[in-house]
């Protein structure tokens, strides 16, 4: 079962007009617009920009900007490994190069079965439980490969 | 019936604390025990998590680490009454870890439900902004003064000047805003007070509202803390209810509305103009300043902007008075630094503590050294921008002046451990790598200066023509030091020069290799 709704015009405007009113609404409603869908494809920007009477040229800017901001689908789960100084003195780049070498894939790429997404992202405020990660949201101290070879079954249903 | 007190602080959480607590609640009424789960935030001893607290006549006696295999025996030997067992360890004060600190900021952080009004008045708060609705603007802003507070998130500037400047700045609305865009590795104390105490933060706000005439605020928090984001979302709502914000605050007449923002995984949002302008729904760019925000910030308003641990430090200062909080500290550093201790290190967590502690005794008496048990080779202090210092060093009081004298910097007071394992040329690049990454691209000494530092380092540490490189290096971080825009490039070289100048042997490995023309 999906995760995430498929893109939804009446949906999308829906809940931008839920958010058009607060001050600063774009950042809410790309929020809100990820929460929903997943992502944030092209038709989104064209709506948003429409909406709030603001350029495509300025939404495009502000999403492009931001990690956070995917244009793509990501897989039916993510995985954000810490980068950071912190999970590094603690063997988190060693625990990182194996996994991403075993699944073959490179920071950002989805396994070819579209079960697990991993991303690194720097600092998740775990520093003092490092290597830290957050599996769907998850916060995940003290990491090490039995830990992320569970994770990986799971996200693939074995 | 029984209070057990477990945290929920995402650090908690990811040791399995959830989980615990699920367990301990099926157990409990298996056997018919009656009890009540209070979620907390954490104590910050972070090495002892999952722990649970039970309320007893003696106080609360704390159990941990507990594991799931744990609990049957915990149960057996009744710790619901604070029985004896091996992981009892008895008041958490009693600890040297917590008895030798001195908590003003975090005093409630892991004791109170975070998502309780009434527990938080219960243990003191809103007593400051009792006493600030019976002051006039000026007496706040000079009791804030008096303090000696100076911005937690790094820069150190002194907060009760920049409430001075939004006072007096003239304008049909202002803002204050809270940076909890805490992206420095090494730093979780605004994660734990939100997720801990959100309370505390709301009421700094508030008065940072009534004293400088702004009706609205926003918290800035980032993508990475979804749990403090939700706490803190959660708590303004509560607090609205309960008339502590809204248009009347605590039915003096006065309004004060508060909002939460959520970041996008941005770490040069944590530079404050970057801020402003990710609240307004742009690209995170740096602005230059002048205009400075208290006179022209967001959305062109006159705009406080302070860190999570300055504004929560905020109800202290007035439920006690500014003298009281600057008769700690040391220098020109007034009051307590909530240190971070983490990374390669036995006893990693919050360690608040009086400005002017050797980090000697932050990574030894507290941490216990390492957590591999191998030799500190190095800490790293004030996150990614921060320098690195060797072993050698660790008498240096951490105070901002001090650090700053030996071309390092305080920053949001995180420490990171490394052991004898770590290849400081590496992090030196990495230093490079992070900014290029992060960098907004607004001036060329950052964005392209970052890239080339990369490069840089990649010759050096192959050993083509070394001395050449160094060269070009200093020369490059001399650049990006003077010419960038904001921190982010310009404190960059600060981790860099520092790994060159302790470490040279790290960046003098390898065998020299011809230059690629040759």
């Amino acid at each position: 079962m999906p995760r995430f709704g498929e893109w939804d015009q009446r949906r999308a405007r829906a809940i931008i007009a839920a958010h058009a009113s607060l001050e600063g609404p774009v950042l809410p409603i790309l929020h809100a617009l990820l929460d929903e869908f997943g992502h944030i494809p092209d038709e989104a920007i064209a709506l948003v920009a429409s909406e709030l009477n603001l350029s495509r040229a300025e939404i495009h800017g502000t999403v492009s900007f931001y990690h956070d901001f995917r244009r793509r689908p990501a897989g039916r789960h993510v995985l954000k490994l810490c980068r950071a100084e912190a999970c590094q003195s603690m063997n988190g780049p060693r625990i990182a190069r194996s996994l991403l070498h075993e699944l073959a894939i490179d920071w950002g790429e989805t396994t070819p079965d579209g079960a697990l997404t991993v991303e690194g992202v720097y600092c998740l405020g775990l520093c003092a439980c490092a290597p830290s990660a957050l599996y769907d949201g998850e916060p995940i101290g003290r990491i090490d490969r039995d830990r992320l070879d569970g994770i990986v079954r799971e996200a693939r249903g074995t | 019936m029984t209070r057990v007190f477990i945290p929920h602080d995402a650090a908690s959480l990811s040791l399995g604390a959830a989980r615990i607590a699920r367990l301990i609640g099926a157990e409990a009424t298996t056997r018919g025990l009656p009890l009540e789960i209070v979620p907390t935030g954490s104590r910050g001893l972070f090495w002892l998590e999952p722990l649970v607290e039970v309320e007893t006549p003696e106080g609360r006696i704390a159990y941990g680490p507990i594991g799931p295999s744990d609990l049957a025996r915990l149960f057996d030997d009744d710790f619901l009454s604070g029985g004896s067992h091996p992981l009892r360890l008895g008041r958490l004060e009693d600890q040297p870890y917590l008895a030798r600190q001195q908590r003003l900021t975090f005093a409630r952080c892991g004791i109170v439900d975070p998502l309780s009004v009434e527990d938080y008045e219960a243990h003191g708060g809103y007593a400051g902004l009792r006493h600030a609705l019976t002051l006039e603007p000026q007496a706040i802003v000079d009791e804030i003064k008096l303090s000696g507070l100076r911005g937690r998130g790094g820069a150190g500037f002194p907060t009760g000047i920049k409430w001075g400047t939004v006072l007096h700045a003239q304008a049909d609305r202002k803002y204050i805003v809270c940076n909890a865009d805490e992206g420095d590795s090494g730093t979780f104390g605004d994660r734990m007070l939100m997720e801990g105490d959100p309370f505390s933060l709301i009421e700094g706000m508030t008065v940072a509202g009534l004293a400088l005439g702004a009706a609205k605020g926003f918290i800035y928090i980032r993508s990475e803390y979804p749990h403090a984001y939700r706490t803190m979302t959660e708590a303004i709502e509560l607090a609205m209810e309960a008339g502590y914000l809204g248009p009347s605050v605590m039915g003096s007449g006065r309004a004060f509305a508060l909002e939460t923002r959520l970041g996008a995984g941005a770490y040069i949002c944590g530079e404050e103009m970057s801020l402003l302008e990710s609240i307004e729904g742009k690209r995170g760019m740096v602005r230059a300043k002048p205009p400075l925000p208290a006179v022209k910030g967001l959305f062109g308003k006159p705009t406080l902007i302070n860190n999570t641990l300055s504004l929560a430090t905020v109800p202290w200062i007035l439920a006690n008075g500014g003298q009281a909080y600057a008769d700690f500290g040391m220098g020109r550093s007034r009051g307590t630094l909530p240190i971070q201790l983490a990374g390669n290190v036995r006893r990693g967590g919050l360690i608040e503590l009086a400005f002017g502690t050797t980090m000697r005794e932050i990574v030894e008496d507290f941490g216990g050294g390492t957590a591999t048990g191998r030799p500190v080779k190095a800490v790293q202090v004030g996150g990614p921008l921060g320098a690195y210092f060797p072993a050698s060093m660790l008498d240096l009081p951490l105070d901002y002046e001090t650090l700053a004298a030996e071309k390092g910097l305080l920053g949001h007071g995180g420490i990171v451990v490394f052991d004898d394992t770590v290849d400081l040329s590496g992090q030196a690049r990495f230093a490079f790598e992070f900014c290029a990454a992060e960098s907004c691209g607004k001036c060329t000494p950052c964005r392209v200066g970052a890239v080339r530092g990369v490069e840089v380092m990649d010759r050096i540490i192959a050993g083509v023509e070394p001395e050449k490189n160094f060269e070009v290096l200093e020369d490059l971080c001399t650049l990006m030091t003077d010419a960038s825009l904001c921190a982010m490039g310009g404190l960059t070289p600060l981790p860099v020069m520092s790994a060159l100048r302790h470490f040279p042997e790290d960046f003098d490995k390898a065998p020299r290799v011809p230059a690629a023309a040759d």
